[in-house]
């Protein structure tokens, strides 16, 4: 099997960034009077602005842009793109994140006029399209997670948590009973702990076991009236399920708490087995991971959150609701927590994800959970004589391999590893998370990388090894083949320079 | 590559997933649709949408806006490198993300005319609760003094958020479009917030803003549109110590409502409390210049329970677009558009308040948006209109939800109008002639 035709089937890796020129700036390539901006022509009348809002609402000082043609501006731009690795040049393993390909087909939808021009304000009765789209994909994730209901309105996974958390404290105030605490496995993302705090409960910090999982007696020893619930990962960032969840879903159900799903790593499950049925009270959902939704860079996501029945009271409103055949209304949930996004939610986003789940389909998203699982466990076996897995048994959508070995030979960390990987034409994977491996690289190479791509990883993995011991100096100055060689970090906090105006003082 | 695990089916590598909790009939959820059916499927949801652009001409506003996005932002906004990368936690492969954020905040700061930005919050709504978190923590206080001029949609998700923080929202109340300052008392403030314009269009003075947060120790939080903010006094010229905006003007589509991007600035003093990610310059070990998130210290991903915020995911894709679009439009530009903004508005208003039964809801300076009370209701006119293919602006009470503090007057017949650089002076004369037919 390790016999693989090295270009069959194609390599998703590759290293065409640009050279080493650096790009100036919009502002550095700015010339006064430059312009490449072209206006409608209106017919307006002219005014002067003093006689429309009055001099003292006026700046007396130009604010500075930048002026150049559109040339230059596309120039300029094109030429950062050529210093940018993306998920569309090659394999982007970044263990937690997810970074599959995007399907074209789907930025169709997202330039669709009849969605994408439609403002956000106007009345129901001339956005049924829209009201429509959005019920519908609230029916298919509630299929997916086995919930009753879901707010569309969470821009992101972040933001997801924290009104999962908000939703958790109205539930239990309306039944009478302030609650204090939240568990948290210690392997966890560090947003759970950050929303835990912003929806005003305390964390209390789960240990794991020797097998990477939840500590059920330190679970139980944790549990009292006082817990408003637990937030997990499953399958946990380990890459590991949670085998026990029927225990811990019981133990916290008995207490009164409820079970927020983490959906962070759902792209692993899709189809096997849903939030609902472990015993979840609240899901969210991180469509630019698991429903391809592109990254944009760092966003935009989207992170709705889906509820049990016993908590759809307090969902977030207004939601498009289905009010007749074919009619559709926005309505706010009777004990609704309010809103949390300026409008609906990011609704292109929201879109995108819908024309994922249609191409796929039940049967196709099974198939991504199933080879999402395989490919990270064909690499964990392939590696694991270079860079063992911190546990080395099946794994789900990704595994942590731990570096601790070539620290300890050749003074080579998991930092140089991931650095000799972006040489080597690859996206690095996560770098020390979760926090309980030590020199933790957690890979995520998602179903849609082929085994040949999976193959030229696992060598590139083995020629580093090879490195570390030969050379490990030239690892410590990896890489040098990339746009910028490493970056000075301790230097940009010291002395910070955020914008271009501070760098010219 | 099963039988390299081991295995002989895929079924298999789930084995370790409790029997009892696994799924066994499959997703209740149709089997995968080609492209050119699942093309067809989302052309009907377009069909069924009205208020397009191609259908309808737009005067709906409050804070989302109908701008000119030209095919060159477009081109360049949806280049993959781009659209498929992730946050840039590996520099040395993501110089084109970081330096295009790098320049997003370099025209933050001077369209807010304070010295740090950060790469980009949600929205305006959200980046309202981030100012406010941040002035809990520079304050040490809670309550937060919001004006009712601030738009009602950032005022919900406001006290959305204050159920978890804790903090107490008061949101003062306008008078002919002007925050009556003089009917609360402030001095335990932890903010106190205005928007310039006010949702209602109308320009206040800051300046009595700025006093009030210098007297009371307190924050002032500073809610701009990013286009008037190309014309009109910055906010740090008004003495503001946080700026917050809602970005989508800046070559975002109405695209429903999202995703739009969230503007954050804030004067030095607060950068240790800075919300959400911020791109410096620094140099590789080469020596040559180079761009990585910095002062990573305040985030999640480190400070876990004590972070300044849990953003992690943001917009960058909308502050990359924003640097673009704002390069195409140029300093001239961006003048351009916001002084045909303020002409268009000013064209119109001072037209339909000449029609009987229409009249100005304030008295007031406005920038590009103004409200009107229409005689037979907002919803009814509105709905009238759009049989004209008009998109006549918004229902103001389908803002709010009804009563509000900011239009003690009364609410049912306010109609909120916005006017973008693309209205044609045809669009905006037919407009008058559409309201002076459907009001009586």
């Amino acid at each position: 099997m390790n016999q693989v035709h090295a270009l069959a089937g194609g390599r998703a890796a590759s290293a065409p960034l640009m050279g080493h020129e650096t790009e100036p700036t919009l502002f550095e390539l700015s010339v006064p009077g430059r312009t490449s901006y072209q206006l409608r022509t209106t017919g307006v009348p002219e005014r002067p602005l003093v006689d429309l809002v009055g001099a003292e609402h006026l700046n007396d000082q130009v604010v500075a842009v930048a002026e150049v043609s559109e040339r230059d501006l596309v120039g300029h731009f094109t030429r950062l793109t050529h210093r940018q690795f993306s998920v569309d040049l090659g394999a982007y393993p970044l263990g937690s994140c997810t970074m599959k390909y995007n399907p074209k087909f789907c930025d169709t939808v997202a330039v669709e006029p009849g969605l994408v021009t439609v403002h956000p304000g106007a009345p129901g009765e001339l956005t049924q399209g829209w009201l429509a789209l959005l019920v519908e994909l609230e029916e298919k994730l509630c299929a997916i997670t086995a919930m009753s209901a879901v707010t569309l309105q969470p821009a992101a996974g972040a933001a997801g948590e924290l009104t999962g958390l908000l939703l958790m404290r109205a539930y239990h105030r309306a039944n009478g009973d302030e609650r204090r605490r939240v568990l948290i496995p210690d392997s966890a993302h560090g947003t759970n702990p950050a929303s835990v705090t912003l929806g005003g409960y305390e964390v209390t910090t789960i240990p794991s076991n020797d097998r990477g999982l939840v500590d059920l007696d330190a679970l139980r020893a944790a549990l009292g009236p006082d817990v408003a619930g637990i937030m997990l990962t499953n399958p946990n960032t380990v890459g590991l399920f949670e085998e026990q969840i029927e225990e811990i879903a019981s133990a916290v159900h008995e207490v009164g708490g409820l079970l927020y799903y983490d959906g962070a790593n759902l792209n692993a499950i899709l189809g096997v087995v849903r939030p609902g049925d472990m015993g979840f009270d609240i899901v969210h959902m991180n469509l630019h991971k698991t429903f391809a939704t592109p990254h944009g860079g760092g966003g935009p996501g989207a992170g709705p959150v889906a509820v049990s029945a016993r908590l759809a009271p307090y969902l977030p409103g207004p939601r498009a609701t289905r009010t007749g055949e074919g009619v559709y209304e926005w309505t706010t949930p009777a004990h609704s927590i309010g809103r949390v996004h300026g409008w609906h939610g990011n609704a292109m986003v929201l879109a995108r994800a819908l024309a994922y789940i249609d191409v796929n389909g039940g049967d196709g998203l099974t198939r991504v959970a199933q080879h999402a699982v395989l490919n990270a466990n064909w690499l964990r076996r392939r590696v694991s004589a270079t860079l063992p897995a911190a546990y080395d048994r099946t794994c789900m959508h990704e595994c942590v391999l731990s570096a601790t070995r070539l620290k300890a030979a050749y003074g080579v960390r998991g930092l140089d590893v991931a650095k000799g990987l972006l040489e080597e034409g690859f996206h690095a994977p996560t770098v020390y998370f979760p926090l309980i491996v030590d020199e933790a690289l957690m890979f995520e190479p998602t179903e849609t990388e082929s085994l040949q791509t999976l193959e030229a990883l696992a060598q590139a993995i083995e020629r580093l090894a090879e490195r570390a011991a030969s050379d490990p100096e030239s690892l410590h100055r990896a890489p040098q083949s990339t746009p910028v060689s490493r970056v000075d970090e301790a230097r940009a906090a010291r002395h910070l320079i955020a914008t271009e105006d501070a760098a010219q003082r | 590559m099963l039988a390299f695990l081991g295995m002989d089916s895929l079924e298999q590598l789930f084995d370790h997933v409790p029997a009892a909790v696994r799924l066994n009939q499959g997703l209740d959820l149709a089997d995968g649709m080609s492209e050119p059916d699942v093309g067809a499927h989302f052309a009907r949801f377009s069909a069924a949408n009205r208020a397009t652009s191609a259908a309808m001409t737009c005067f709906a506003g409050a804070g989302a806006y109908d701008h000119e996005i030209p095919s060159v932002v477009r081109a360049l906004a949806s280049r993959s490198e781009f659209v498929t990368a992730y946050t840039p936690y590996q520099p040395e492969v993501a110089q084109g993300v970081l330096q295009a954020i790098f320049e997003y905040q370099t025209l933050v700061s001077r369209l807010s005319g304070l010295t740090i930005a950060n790469a980009s919050l949600y929205d305006g709504a959200t980046a309202l609760v981030e100012a406010l978190n941040m002035a809990a923590g520079a304050t040490g206080r809670s309550t937060m003094y919001v004006s009712s001029g601030v738009h009602p949609h950032w005022r919900a998700v406001a006290r959305t958020f204050a159920q978890g923080t804790g903090h107490r929202i008061v949101e003062v109340a306008l008078r002919d479009g002007m925050t009556q300052w003089d009917s609360v008392e402030v001095s335990d403030a932890a903010a106190i917030v205005g928007a310039y314009p006010n949702y209602l269009g109308v320009l206040e003075d800051m300046g009595e803003y700025a006093r009030l947060a210098r007297d009371s120790d307190a924050l002032f939080v500073f809610c701009g549109d990013p286009v008037a903010a190309g014309v009109l006094k910055t906010a740090g010229q008004w003495g503001a110590d946080v700026f917050v905006g809602e970005g989508q003007p800046l070559g975002t589509a109405l695209s429903f409502g999202g995703p739009y991007l969230g503007l954050f600035a804030c004067s030095v003093e607060q950068v240790r409390r800075l919300p959400g990610r911020i791109v410096g310059e620094t140099v590789d070990s080469n020596g040559r210049r180079a761009f990585v998130t910095t002062l990573r210290a305040r985030e999640q991903d480190i400070r876990r329970e004590k972070a300044t915020s849990n953003v992690c995911t943001n917009q960058t894709l909308m502050a990359v677009t924003a640097a673009i679009q704002l390069g195409w439009l140029g300093t001239q530009g961006l003048r351009a558009i916001a002084t045909r903004c303020a002409q268009g508005a000013h064209y119109l208003f001072d037209q339909v308040v000449q029609i009987p039964g229409v009249e100005a809801a304030c008295d007031q300076p406005f920038f590009r948006e103004f409200a009107l009370r229409v005689r037979g209701g907002a919803r009814e006119v509105l709905a009238a209109m759009a049989e004209h293919d008009v998109l006549g602006g918004l229902e103001v009470a389908a803002l709010t939800g009804g009563e509000d503090p900011s239009v003690p007057e009364g609410i049912d017949d306010l109609v909120l109008v916005a006017v973008t650089e693309r209205r044609t002076r045809d669009e905006l004369d037919n407009y008058v002639n559409v309201l002076r037919k459907v009001v009586r």
